[in-house]
């Protein structure tokens, strides 16, 4: 069923995902939805990494899927404490209201 | 016995140590006790070996011993070794003795002083530097000496460095020094690279092997050590640094013209005679620098006003003497005049130095006046070494010195006639300008109030002036210590006029100085009023003008070169590399704005390339 769907389909939906992904986090300044788009961007990767194995029948391409959820999973609960940090510092959660950190 | 020979530099150097690093915590006392007493150890090892010496002196002469080995490197692999023969020890014995004198002599002069602990440590360091100086069994050793010395004079001559002009003396001292030291250490490459070695005694008997005599490595080797010798010797045309040293307390001054420094270009030549044999012109050359510079000097000691200065010129007027006993041949002469020059120098220094505390601080002669009286045993001591200074026949040392290196130079092939006249003038300049001192300073009408001497100041004075008469008597001892390590001059008898001039000269010297500073004092006023006379005393006044000479000719262009320089323009690349540096680090900077979104285009568009370069790459 997967080998219906052809390579290079699976890999421009991947890099259309990406950039979506990339486009949300250039263009949001609330850090909720950055968050978010982050996960498209991991999303798009994993995505990748599914088809690339399918197109060389071998099972590394999901193995790779399932350590890219752990980092997403990391990534979120990271991101989410730092979210909360920042809206207890500034009462929102612009992301361009912590330029103050750089130091 | 003889094993004990390193304790001799050691145990000054061991006084340093202690002073310059407890110094500031001792009593007065300690300090005084530590000073004095190193060098006196040092003096009493010295004067132990000098009897075993004496009494049962080993087969060869000489004894060497080499510590350890300092360093080995491309086959070349000098030693901390000491030699001790008949030079060696001749000069360790007056340096000690002689330093030990001048440190008691300091114990309380110097008393009251802030700086009482690090003026001993150097006078320790001094005396150390030195010792290793004549004891050294290499070149290199010795140089390690030679630069020791210098660097103790300069921190002495600039002990009371808050006196800019004393920091100017001492700066001055070590820079022209150092010119010398310059020609010296090339030499000592010289050597190193024709001969192969550094070892003094191996290379008296490569020299032979290897050069031939008059040749040209053996006349540039030669011509490059005199070249230290005459910066250290304070001889012509290096010779500008010492009146200018007397900006130092008078027991250092007494140091480095009696003991240290000065002689160790004296003691530089004898030691490579070898060479020096091998070098006919270059030994002239150091008969003619040697009585040009007696003239020179003792011209300028007739003029001076300054007690410590007249004294000055006359070291270097009397090194000159050396420097003519050497450059004829007369290398015992040269050392025995280095022995007897250095007790009436150092009682010289001494006495002047007690005169100059009694009265204040009061250097300039014709403010001083009939201190006969108030000042008797400086009178009397300053006497005596006025007089053999002036080398009174018969009954002063410094007359058998200097008698043997005029009739050395009678007797030289070489231009003879001339060295000798040359050096009857300088006898007869030596004789009027010492008793010029004499009459116009302790003579003369009372002009002052003096006040006491305590007795440990005037010990070593007498002790010195005893010396000052019966060193004549030494020949009879050192003649044989230093003919085992010396070659011997010329046996032949010379003339009985030649000698009765000699001796006369001196007498007639004193008669001069009596008529005019005694008998006549306002005529001697009225002659230094007229025009020319007045303009030849300015001239001697300053010592010939060679320190304008050196102004106009070195330190005028130099100065103005480091003026157009002041950029440093070599500097200039490294200085641009710095600026970008910087540069750069400002632009990374800017991009550090705290902006999360400017980071993530930064990050994407890095990606971005980097993908391409993988790709289209």
């Amino acid at each position: 069923m997967i080998s219906q769907v052809p390579f290079e389909h699976g890999m421009i939906f991947a890099g259309v995902l990406f950039f979506l992904g990339l486009a949300g986090v250039l263009a949001r300044r609330d850090a909720v939805f950055i968050l978010l788009s982050l996960e498209i961007m991991l999303n798009a990767a994993g995505l990748a990494f599914v088809v690339a194995g399918a197109r060389f029948a071998a099972p590394d391409g999901q193995v790779m899927f399932l350590f890219v959820l752990g980092v997403a999973a990391a990534e979120v609960s990271l991101g989410l404490a730092l979210v909360l940090w920042l809206y207890h510092w500034q009462r929102n959660v612009d992301i361009d209201n912590a330029r103050s950190l750089r130091g | 016995m003889p094993d004990l020979v390193w304790l001799i530099p050691v145990l000054p150097l061991a006084g340093f140590l202690t002073l310059a690093l407890l110094g500031g915590r001792l009593k007065a006392g300690v300090v005084a006790a530590v000073g004095c007493g190193s060098v006196g150890l040092s003096m009493a090892a010295v004067l132990m070996l000098l009897a075993g010496f004496i009494h049962a002196p080993p087969p060869t002469f000489s004894y060497s011993r080499t510590l350890w080995t300092w360093f080995a490197a491309g086959g070349l692999a000098p030693g901390i070794g000491f030699y001790l023969d008949g030079l060696s020890l001749v000069m360790v014995m007056v340096i000690t003795v002689v330093g030990f004198l001048i440190h008691l002599y300091s114990v309380r002069f110097m008393e009251g002083d802030e700086g009482y602990a690090r003026f001993f440590a150097y006078m320790n360091l001094f005396v150390g530097a030195m010792l290793i100086l004549v004891l050294a069994d290499n070149l290199l050793l010795l140089y390690l000496g030679w630069e020791g010395v210098g660097l103790c004079s300069y921190l002495l001559i600039g002990f009371w460095y808050r006196e800019a002009a004393n920091t100017r003396a001492a700066i001055k001292a070590f820079v022209v020094t150092r010119i010398g030291d310059t020609a010296l250490v090339i030499g000592l490459f010289l050597l190193a690279s024709g001969l192969g070695t550094l070892q003094i005694q191996e290379i008296a008997l490569r020299v032979g092997r290897l050069w031939a005599p008059g040749s040209l490595a053996a006349s540039a080797a030669a011509a490059l050590l005199l070249g230290g010798a005459v910066g250290k010797s304070a001889q012509l045309p290096l010779q500008t640094w010492l009146p200018d040293a007397m900006a130092g307390p008078t027991p250092v001054s007494a140091l480095i013209h009696a003991a240290t420094m000065v002689t160790a270009g004296v003691y530089l030549i004898a030691r490579m005679h070898p060479l020096f044999m091998h070098a006919p012109d270059v030994l002239l050359v150091v008969a003619l620098i040697g009585s040009l510079t007696l003239l020179v000097a003792g011209a300028s000691a007739l003029v001076q006003k300054d007690i410590k200065r007249v004294l000055a010129y006359s070291t270097m007027s009397q090194v000159g003497y050396m420097f003519l006993a050497l450059g004829v041949g007369a290398w015992s002469a040269a050392i025995f005049h280095f022995v007897t020059h250095a007790f009436f120098k150092a009682l010289l220094f001494l006495s002047a130095g007690v005169v100059i505390q009694a009265l204040d601080n009061e250097h300039d002669i014709f403010r001083m006046g009939g201190l006969k009286k108030t000042l008797p045993i400086a009178f009397w001591t300053f006497l005596i070494g006025a007089a053999s200074l002036s080398a009174l026949p018969f009954v002063t040392a410094g007359f058998y010195s200097k008698e043997l290196i005029l009739r050395a130079a009678w007797l030289s092939a070489r231009g003879g006639a001339w060295l000798w006249i040359a050096g009857v003038a300088g006898a007869f300049l030596t004789s009027i300008y010492s008793f010029r001192v004499v009459f116009v300073a302790f003579l003369g009408p009372d002009r002052t109030i003096a006040r006491k001497t305590p007795v440990s100041m005037t010990l070593p004075l007498v002790v010195l002036a005893l010396f000052s008469i019966g060193a004549g008597l030494l020949p009879a001892i050192f003649g044989g210590l230093t003919r085992l390590a010396l070659p011997a001059g010329p046996a032949v008898p010379v003339g009985i006029e030649v000698q009765a001039i000699a001796a006369l000269i001196p007498v007639l010297g004193i008669a001069a100085a009596a008529l005019l500073y005694r008998g006549r004092p306002a005529y001697a006023a009225a002659l230094a009023r007229r025009p020319l006379v007045a303009a030849l005393h300015g001239f001697l006044l300053s010592g010939w003008g060679f320190d304008r000479l050196y102004q106009a000719l070195v330190v005028g262009p130099f100065l103005r070169l480091a003026r157009i320089n002041r950029g440093d323009f070599i500097d200039l690349p490294f200085r641009a590399l710095a600026w970008t540096c910087g540069l750069g680090s400002k632009m990374l900077v800017a991009t550090q704005s705290g902006k999360v979104r400017w980071y993530v285009m930064g990050i994407a568009l890095g990606g971005a390339v980097f993908i391409a370069m993988v790709v289209f790459l």
